[in-house]
């Protein structure tokens, strides 16, 4: 009996070898993004299956976005990269290793979903924190993510002079608003998951500032109605963009693969899983049906403000810029 | 004849061929060691000399270099005064459940230094168990200079303890017995007779300790607070300028890492050369 369902196991593993070789597929993507992507693919897994009849496997890597992107340049296997600033995929442009118009692959700047900053407080908001400016009060300590390491910490960064530049205030002005918010800051983290637990396990700091998505992993991990989220008048949008890695797909032969499986993420079903997962769905009729979560906060982009990451990054960032200043000028 | 003895003895040797073993050690270290460290500085070589000199001196890389080699060393020498009590103690006493507290010295050996990292935070910040009878009194060891001291002190106490212990087991006892009886006091005792023969084992053990903090990465980031020009260790201003894509500003400031390192190492590697020649020529 046992010989016999060996045999028949075995034939059905070689027809399906036959009819389809399994293919894998890898997805390198940015260290929150875990949870997001696990549940994408248990989605995406049987979609694929009914819409061509062939069973693939997905893999996922999860790491800071920048250091999985140097990886990916370096070699590493990826069949996508998902990540959480553009920068990182332009990098990867640059080197020929995804291509040049990545972002004009797929709609929406390649982005199918975006996210934002915005402040998660203590329950009940004891220091009743409700903007920006309240950030600059001296008993108001906050925790935030260091922008020369984590995308985090460079939205955060460019979401607050954001803030400045659209109430009209000048370049000056921002500069000084950000030393005095950034002279409040007990820990600059590492990490966004760095500051989450500096906030929430150490219990430092009044304030943190975050990505939207974030909130989501704090209620799981915390459990609810540990802190409140405060929505500041103005924040930033912060896109997820996504590619195909040319050069793994062409030898590995995926690139159909790798091209269904990020149009997917804009599918309704993909687009519903991030809502989910708090990250903000391109797809209007899906973020309307979460309206109870994704709360109306007027948004700006990085363009409008900035031009692009990249150029924000080499101002603000590198070294020598102005994020530097704020703490070598005393 | 005792001569022609010696130089037969010296002469037996149990592995054979003194050429074949010097290229494989040559080539092995070249493999391991230096083939990757040149890798290292070969990077820089695509800077310009200004470019280069930018890179490493800007004040917050210079406060990093303070706070590191700063940091690294006072750990270490916290480490030799505390190291060598515990070593004495392991040594010199026997009490219940010495093999244990023997292990638990190498714990900072095995352990993944981020788990150091995230203990020592959890126990010294404002919620934890130490940090909370501390801080009201204005005593913050955590997100400070004094937590990365404090972290480096954890990672590197088997250092000294594992170089010295060997050494204080070898010394003998009746020297410390017939200084004694000569009169000598027990501080006279410490100075003149155990200090002396185990020095260069301290040295040794401060040295290593001293290295190994110098890198030191995990423990530290989590303890540190990362606050550029204050508590910002050199190791997390490369990884910040890798973030920023920028591979020959990284490791231009990691070459001056390894040369400062090495340059300390030899310095301590003589000192206890001349340590020993004294103390065999007395």
């Amino acid at each position: 009996m046992n010989t016999i369902k060996t045999a028949v196991a075995v034939l059905a593993l070689a027809a399906s070898g036959f009819a389809a070789a399994q293919q894998s597929l890898l997805n390198v993507s940015y260290d929150v993004a875990r949870e997001f992507y696990k549940d994408i693919n248990a989605a995406f897994v049987p979609f694929y299956k009914k819409q061509t009849g062939k069973d693939v496997k997905i893999e996922q890597s999860h790491a800071g976005s920048s250091a999985q992107a140097r990886a990916v340049a370096d070699g590493l296997d990826a069949d996508v990269v998902t990540m959480n600033t553009t920068t990182d995929i332009e990098f990867l442009a640059e080197r020929g290793v995804v291509a040049k118009d990545w972002a004009k692959r797929f709609p929406d700047n390649a982005a199918p979903t975006t996210s934002t900053m915005l402040f998660l407080v203590r329950e009940g908001n004891p220091k009743g924190i409700k903007d920006w400016d309240d950030l600059l009060r001296p008993d108001v300590k906050t925790i935030v993510v260091n922008p020369k390491t984590g995308g985090n910490g460079r939205y955060a960064y460019l979401a607050a002079w954001g803030y400045v530049k659209k109430k009209g205030g000048s370049d000056a002005q921002a500069q000084e608003f950000l030393s005095k918010m950034y002279k409040n800051v007990p820990v600059l983290a590492r990490g966004g998951r760095d500051a989450t637990s500096a906030f929430l396990q150490r219990n430092t700091g009044d304030v943190l500032i975050t990505f939207e998505s974030e909130v989501e992993s704090v209620n799981r991990e915390f459990g609810k109605g540990k802190v409140d989220v405060v929505y500041p008048s103005i924040s930033i949008i912060a896109e997820n963009p996504v590619a195909v890695v040319e050069r793994t797909v062409a030898k590995k032969g995926t690139a159909d693969l790798a091209k269904a499986y990020l149009d997917f993420l804009y599918t309704e079903e993909a687009q519903d899983i991030a809502a989910k997962h708090s990250i903000r769905p391109r797809n209007q009729k899906v973020l309307q049906k979460h309206a109870q979560t994704f709360k109306p906060i007027k948004l700006f982009t990085v363009q409008e403000l900035f031009g692009s990451l990249s150029e924000a990054q080499k101002v603000h960032f590198n070294d020598g810029g102005q994020f530097d200043k704020i703490y070598t000028v005393r | 004849m005792a001569k022609a003895g010696r130089a037969r003895g010296r002469n037996r040797k149990v592995l054979p061929g003194f050429n074949l073993t010097l290229g494989y050690t040559l080539l092995y270290l070249s493999l391991i060691v230096l083939v990757p460290l040149s890798a290292l500085v070969l990077k820089t070589f695509g800077m310009s000399w200004a470019a280069f000199w930018d890179a490493v001196t800007s004040p917050r890389v210079l406060a990093s270099y303070r706070l590191t080699f700063g940091a690294s060393f006072l750990a270490a020498a916290i480490n030799v005064v505390f190291g060598l009590l515990v070593a004495w103690v392991l040594v010199r006493y026997s009490f219940p459940g010495k093999k244990i507290v023997d292990a638990l010295v190498d714990l900072p050996f095995a352990l993944p230094t981020a788990v150091a990292g995230i203990s020592l935070t959890a126990l010294l910040a404002g919620n934890g168990w130490i940090g909370q009878y501390l801080e009201p009194l204005g005593i913050q060891l955590a997100f400070n200079p004094n937590g990365v001291v404090i972290a480096l002190i954890f990672i590197g106490l088997p250092f000294v303890v594992r170089t010295v212990q060997p050494v204080l087991e070898d010394t003998e006892r009746e020297l410390e017995e017939a200084a004694m009886c000569l009169g000598a006091t027990r501080w006279q005792t410490f100075s003149k007779v155990i200090l002396p023969s185990i020095l260069p084992a301290l040295l040794t053990g401060f040295a290593m300790a001293f290295a190994r903090a110098i890198g030191e990465y995990g423990s530290v980031i989590f303890i540190a607070g990362n606050m550029p020009m204050v508590s910002e260790i050199t190791p997390l201003v490369i990884i910040g300028k890798l973030e920023q894509y920028d591979y020959a500003g990284a490791t231009a400031v990691a070459t001056v890492m390894l040369v400062m390192s090495f340059a300390l190492l030899l310095v301590i590697n003589a000192l206890q050369a001349w340590q020993r020649k004294r103390a065999g020529g007395q």
